[in-house]
């Protein structure tokens, strides 16, 4: 089932009496397509929690309207909503096991859709056996690890069968290694049910790597809807292309001059059609190709070596971020790191230059050769990289020439 | 292993000599002289050893009066001002407004002193040649006969005292509760209402559990306080409460040693010994209940 936000919005009057309201989602406007698992992604205090309280129903927005399908769910309460919400804290009962914990949705079902005892009982075993944990049905809640309760918690949102499912953190609290397997969890059982699901995380790469679809949020308002490959190859602004990938992109402040992307002093790549003005440059850590003769010019702090990668961090005058810059360089084929220098060309499509004043991301032709358009792939993501550096490297070796 | 053992019994040493002589010194004392017949606490004499003095006691009309009493106090009260606090806690919970200035109202019995409260009672209650009191007053509003609360029938004395206690202990039940009330986890809640589950199962189902241990501490301390009622008596009916038929048991202790007919320490040692099996007995059931039924 799909649903619709149509100029959703929801304020929160201000505390203190004088100040004005808290706009938490502002006049949000997008359809989420049937079966499939959005990603909404943002830091904290964004609206994205408030987002999918909209959606369940707990919250009534000020103004706007939800579809699911064709039907208008904007004024029914949430249990007439057919949603399962999964919190992030899970809210599991905790005096009572995780068989009754789970059969706690269906007690309340009435009328002709009531059941009787052992229906409850196979619903219940059903969801169970979804989520992997039908040994652990006489246990309570506290006697489970983290991982497991949220597996208790996501089958009690299940056992009803909604129409919609929606996590809210759901993994926040789990260690690293349960996160990564239960996001895979949620992965399958997503696929699984192919019930529409709405998961809201902070964590950029448990986005990228489960969502179809992510909504990145910045203080109640939608920065960019996009497949997650699209979104880190095409961010359309200056948070956007911050929010997604680790190590963060390197964001210098740098100037367009005379038909050259210029960092500090530094020109380091021709482009056209583009007024002399004040921008961001940034560049993504994979897009540095250490060069004897390279444009950049940096200093060198120091090498990690991490195996098949190796990250550069060097110091420039013009960044603008907290530490260093990080470079993530192919450990095949590194020059000389000895020096007190190195010097990087920059592959054209890891760099966004984006407005000083909007953030808004200017696009840009390179002189060298333009980026072949293709739509982005969700897997293989590596190899698709490696051949670009190279048709691209040849590009910047021509124009040395 | 053996040296550490020695220090941590001389760490524990001065506790353990307050306890002993404060608290296990004389409840073997009392024990002691509940056997001794006929004990004088100034020749430190008696004239026997057996049980006499629980015969005596047993067989007093008095001590029989003081029981009923008592008994009657703790079945009443416990339940029906935990109850009553827990209604006054849920709605207390439910509004945000003047929940401050309703808190500090329900409290004020709490810091308000016994005898100030038992003053109030008299006025509102008592029957004088001069005035029937304001509950008679508004009895006779609604059309009834004025009633004498303070040296009437019995079950009119006995519904004033126990108004009375339910009254006083009723701030302290209510603070407990809110603050369990509101330790309860929001998102609880959240499960519940997306789940649809109506108020009277949210509540019976997630939120007394939630609060069961704090009720049982209530009604466990509850049941202890009530077996152990003494100045609400005295406060509502004077000190000759024997005369008023409203002694309680720790009362009956207290006129055996000191009152008019005081002088008698063995039969209030013996008093005392079947208090205290009464509120041991009560205080074990009760936790053993609690086990079975209190979650967490």
């Amino acid at each position: 089932m799909k649903i619709v936000l149509k100029n959703l919005t929801k304020k929160f009057p201000n505390r203190s009496k004088k100040g004005d309201d808290v706009i938490a989602v502002n006049d949000f406007d997008f359809e989420i397509p049937d079966g499939k698992l959005i990603g909404l992604l943002g830091p904290s205090g964004c609206g994205k929690s408030t987002c999918l309280n909209l959606i369940s129903g707990l919250e009534t927005p000020t103004s706007g309207k939800i579809f699911f399908d064709d039907e208008d769910v904007t004024d029914l309460p949430p249990e007439k909503r057919g949603v399962g919400l999964v919190f992030q804290n899970y809210a599991l009962y905790p005096h009572l096991t995780v068989r009754k914990n789970i059969m706690f949705p269906l007690e309340n079902f009435k009328g002709d859709k009531k059941l009787d005892k052992k229906q409850m009982e196979e619903k219940a075993l059903e969801a169970a056996k979804l989520v992997q944990i039908e040994a652990l049905l006489d246990r309570k809640p506290s006697e489970l690890s983290g991982g497991q309760q949220q597996r208790v918690a996501i089958a009690r949102a299940l056992v009803k069968m909604p129409r919609v499912l929606l996590l809210d953190e759901p993994l926040s609290n789990l260690d690293a290694r349960l996160r990564l397997q239960t996001r895979e969890e949620i992965r399958r059982i997503q696929r699984e049910t192919g019930i529409t699901t709405v998961f809201v995380t902070h964590d950029q790469e448990e986005a990228m790597s489960i969502s179809d679809m992510i909504v990145v949020m910045k203080d109640g308002v939608i920065q960019q809807i996009d497949k997650p490959q699209a979104m880190y190859d095409d961010p359309k602004n200056l948070f956007t292309a911050k929010f997604l990938g680790t190590p963060a992109i390197n964001v210098f402040s740098g100037s367009i001059m005379h038909g050259q992307v210029c960092v500090g002093e530094d020109p380091i790549m021709p482009i056209k059609h583009v007024e002399n003005r004040k921008v961001y440059a940034a560049i993504r850590p994979e897009g540095f190709v250490p060069r004897e003769r390279g444009k950049l010019k940096c200093e060198l702090v120091g090498v990690e070596v991490m195996g098949r990668d190796t990250s550069i961090i060097s110091r420039h005058s013009a960044f603008l971020g907290e530490s260093n810059i990080r470079s993530i360089v192919s450990s095949d084929r590194l020059p000389d790191l000895t020096g007190k220098e190195v010097r990087f060309n920059v592959k054209p499509n890891k760099l966004f230059i984006f407005d000083c004043e909007t953030e808004e991301r200017i696009y840009f032709d390179t002189d060298t050769f333009r980026l072949p358009k293709e739509p982005p792939e969700e897997d293989g993501t590596d190899d698709e990289e490696d051949t670009e550096t190279d048709i691209e490297e040849e590009g910047v070796t021509n124009e040395e020439e | 292993m053996k040296k550490n053992n020695l220090k941590s019994w001389l760490y524990l040493l001065p506790a353990l000599l307050f306890l002993g002589a404060f608290m296990l010194y004389p409840l073997i004392d009392v024990f002691i002289y509940s056997f001794e017949e006929g004990y004088n606490s100034a020749s430190q004499t008696s004239f026997g050893i057996g049980i006499y003095n629980y015969e005596y006691v047993l067989h007093d009309p008095y001590f029989l009066q003081a029981l009923q009493n008592t008994f009657l106090l703790v079945i009443i009260t416990v339940p029906l001002s935990t109850i009553l606090a827990l209604v006054i806690s849920l709605g207390l919970s439910s509004i945000k407004k003047v929940r401050s200035l309703y808190q500090t109202v329900y409290f004020l019995p709490y810091v308000t002193n016994t005898l100030a409260v038992g003053l109030v009672f008299m006025i509102l209650f008592k029957k004088t040649a001069y005035s029937d009191g304001l509950v008679n007053v508004l009895i006779n509003l609604f059309g009834g006969s004025s009633v004498d609360f303070i040296d009437g029938p019995y079950w009119a004395k006995m519904f004033v005292l126990c108004f009375y206690t339910i009254w006083i202990v009723l701030p302290f039940k209510i603070l407990i509760l809110t603050s369990a009330l509101a330790s309860v986890n929001e998102t609880y809640y959240k499960a519940a209402r997306i789940d649809g589950t109506s108020k009277a199962r949210i509540f019976f189902r997630i939120t007394l559990p939630m609060i069961s241990p704090m009720i049982f501490y209530l009604v466990i301390t509850g049941f202890i306080g009530a077996f152990k009622a003494y100045s609400d008596s005295v406060a509502l009916f004077g000190t000759d409460l024997n005369a008023a038929g409203m002694n309680t048991l720790v009362g009956y202790i207290y006129d055996m040693l000191y009152g008019d007919s005081g002088g008698y320490p063995s039969y209030a040692a013996a008093a005392a010994i079947i208090l205290f099996v009464i509120v041991l007995t009560i205080t074990v059931l009760n936790l053993l209940i609690s086990k079975k039924k209190v979650h967490y």
